[in-house]
């Protein structure tokens, strides 16, 4: 759409930039203010320079929570999205049908992310739960609150029991507006379902698997309360993501320096990837 | 091959179902039941648990507050989200492209980053333990993906229609209510959904900006898990009853939901 040049259309768009960036601006200058200060209390503060950042950066928690982190949202994509595309492929187009389906998958995503993580705790506690109990009963030693790789195995499935629907209604959506006279001209060819994915559907859905990419991972290097409350950050700490750590050292532990520089590390890493996300979308709307 | 397509979903299904079926099956049982051993079904059916949170009012005002904070966080989020969606539909002004992404990048934002700056923000402004302020601290993602979204239904409207409008005599104002609204009446349902759902399922910001008066209910789930032993059959009736309002908001939005996932971009 050629849109006219109006500089007259800042006042509406004044209340919801007042308004975010109340929200925005304030906290995150108080977050740069203690990631530069120290204190001994009686807010009393004095200015430390780049101590927290250097601190940080060469510490092995740091490194490992980070690695942790990388290595779940790795592991989730790889999951989510193919079976995402996989699901929606398979889905009704229309009908009853695809609209109870539609209604049943949304519903992991409407439910609070606590209740999510309390609810695969009891779901997977080894003595009561009905997935502990199931695995243990086939003969399977699994134990998430005292053994790492059961716990992470945990901790995935969760993710993808409530995020995939993501996926797949993005993927049904983009899967929805492909105009029937593709298929037709398909047919026609005698293409098989492959070529038909490949080069009818798979081209159609670059642009909403953009959007799902990003969401996921985005959603999924910020995820805090699920496996908090699922694990606690445990075994040790091998469950403790990014978001885990940094909430221990800044209202736990009460180090406001070093969680402070590493918000501000973590939150330079989010807008990385915002920028990338942003290009992308922006890109394929041109298209 | 085609005949055994309706499998795949259907297996999707049911695995989604079974936590939620744990659940519901949980909340039915005594308390003793569930640490005795394990059962698939409740074999000493009781409501016990649904009776003592609709009645005990520390549990149901968790309801009340929850609910009413999102309700105000979505009527905020949409009214000041359609002006702000219509200019970026619609005109290109000084700066437009740099907002929109500056906007993006608070959706995008870690609520761990901003969890204790906010607990004093809040408290200077007196606004601590209100439902205002988690209503206000919600906006903070809320607001930017409802401009994202309506500015994607905004754009499907052919601009001729304004300026038809506007030929036609109408004012402004006139135009957005009568005209403009009424044509993407789905995507406002849509956005408010969207509003609803990630004000009601966000947890970690309600909690730090209440204590006592504007405790969400999923909050006081989790208090109550330590401070009273390991009541599960409790907590999991509690749970049930957190998934009801979305299920029922979700009814509505059926059929636009896919489209409102993509942000109205397809």
């Amino acid at each position: 759409m050629n849109k006219t040049w109006n500089n007259k259309a800042w006042f509406m768009v004044l209340p919801v930039l007042l308004i975010v960036a109340m929200n925005a601006v304030v906290p995150l200058m108080t977050v740069v203010n203690y990631s530069v200060q120290d204190t001994f209390g009686n807010n009393v503060f004095f200015f430390e320079g780049a101590r927290w950042f250097r601190e940080v950066l060469e510490s092995e928690r740091f490194h490992n929570a980070l690695f942790r982190q990388f290595s779940y949202t790795f592991i989730i994509l790889a999951i989510e999205i193919p079976l995402g595309v996989g699901i929606a492929l398979a889905m009704p187009r229309s009908g009853v049908w695809a609209s109870v389906c539609l209604v049943l998958m949304a519903l992991p995503l409407l439910i609070p992310w606590n209740v999510v993580g309390a609810m695969w705790n009891i779901f997977a506690l080894p003595d009561i739960g009905l997935l502990g109990y199931t695995i243990n009963a086939m003969g399977i030693d699994y134990n998430f609150t005292s053994q790492p790789i059961s716990a992470w195995i945990t901790m995935v499935l969760m993710d993808v029991w409530h995020w995939t629907s993501l996926v797949v209604l993005l993927a049904y959506a983009g899967l929805r507006s492909i105009d029937d006279a593709y298929y037709q001209a398909a047919r026609i060819d005698a293409a098989s379902r492959w070529s038909v994915f490949r080069y009818i559907q798979l081209p159609k859905l670059k642009h909403v698997l953009t959007i799902a990419f990003l969401l996921r991972f985005m959603d999924s290097f910020m995820i805090y309360t699920e496996p908090f409350v699922l694990t606690g950050g445990g075994p040790g700490n091998s469950t403790t993501l990014l978001s885990i750590d940094l909430v221990k050292a800044g209202l736990g532990e009460f180090n406001l320096g070093i969680a402070a520089s590493m918000s501000i590390i973590y939150f330079l890493m989010t807008l990385l990837v915002c920028w990338l996300f942003y290009t992308l979308t922006m890109q394929g709307e041109k298209e | 091959m085609n005949r055994y397509r309706w499998l795949v979903p259907t297996l999707y299904i049911l695995f989604l179902m079974l936590p939620i079926y744990w659940l519901v099956s949980m909340s039915f049982k005594t308390t003793n039941e569930i640490l005795g051993g394990f059962s698939l079904w409740p074999s000493e059916f009781t409501v016990e648990s649904y009776v003592k949170i609709l009645t005990d009012s520390t549990w149901y005002s968790g309801y009340i507050n929850s609910i009413a904070y999102v309700a105000l966080n979505t009527v905020i989020s949409v009214s000041f989200a359609l002006p702000a969606a219509y200019a970026f539909s619609r005109y290109r002004f000084l700066g437009d492209k740099h907002l929109f992404f500056w906007l993006l990048t608070n959706r995008m934002a870690p609520p761990a980053v901003f969890a204790l700056p906010f607990l004093q923000l809040y408290s200077a402004m007196g606004l601590f333990d209100t439902h205002l302020a988690v209503a206000l601290a919600h906006c903070l993602f809320n607001i930017p993906l409802a401009v994202w979204i309506l500015e994607g239904f905004m754009s499907g409207v052919p601009k001729e229609i304004d300026e038809t409008a506007y030929i036609d005599g109408y004012s402004f104002p006139k135009f957005f209510v009568k005209i403009f609204m009424p044509l993407i009446s789905s995507g406002i349902g849509v956005t408010a959904f969207f509003c609803f759902m990630f004000s009601w399922v966000e947890l970690l910001l309600a909690k730090t900006l209440t204590t006592v008066e504007a405790k969400p209910i999923a909050a006081i789930m989790t208090k109550t898990a330590s401070s009273s032993g390991y009541e599960l059959g409790l907590l999991a009736a509690a749970g049930v009853l957190t998934i009801v309002p979305g299920a029922i908001v979700i009814w509505f939005v059926r059929n636009h939901i896919a489209k409102g996932f993509a942000m109205g971009r397809v």
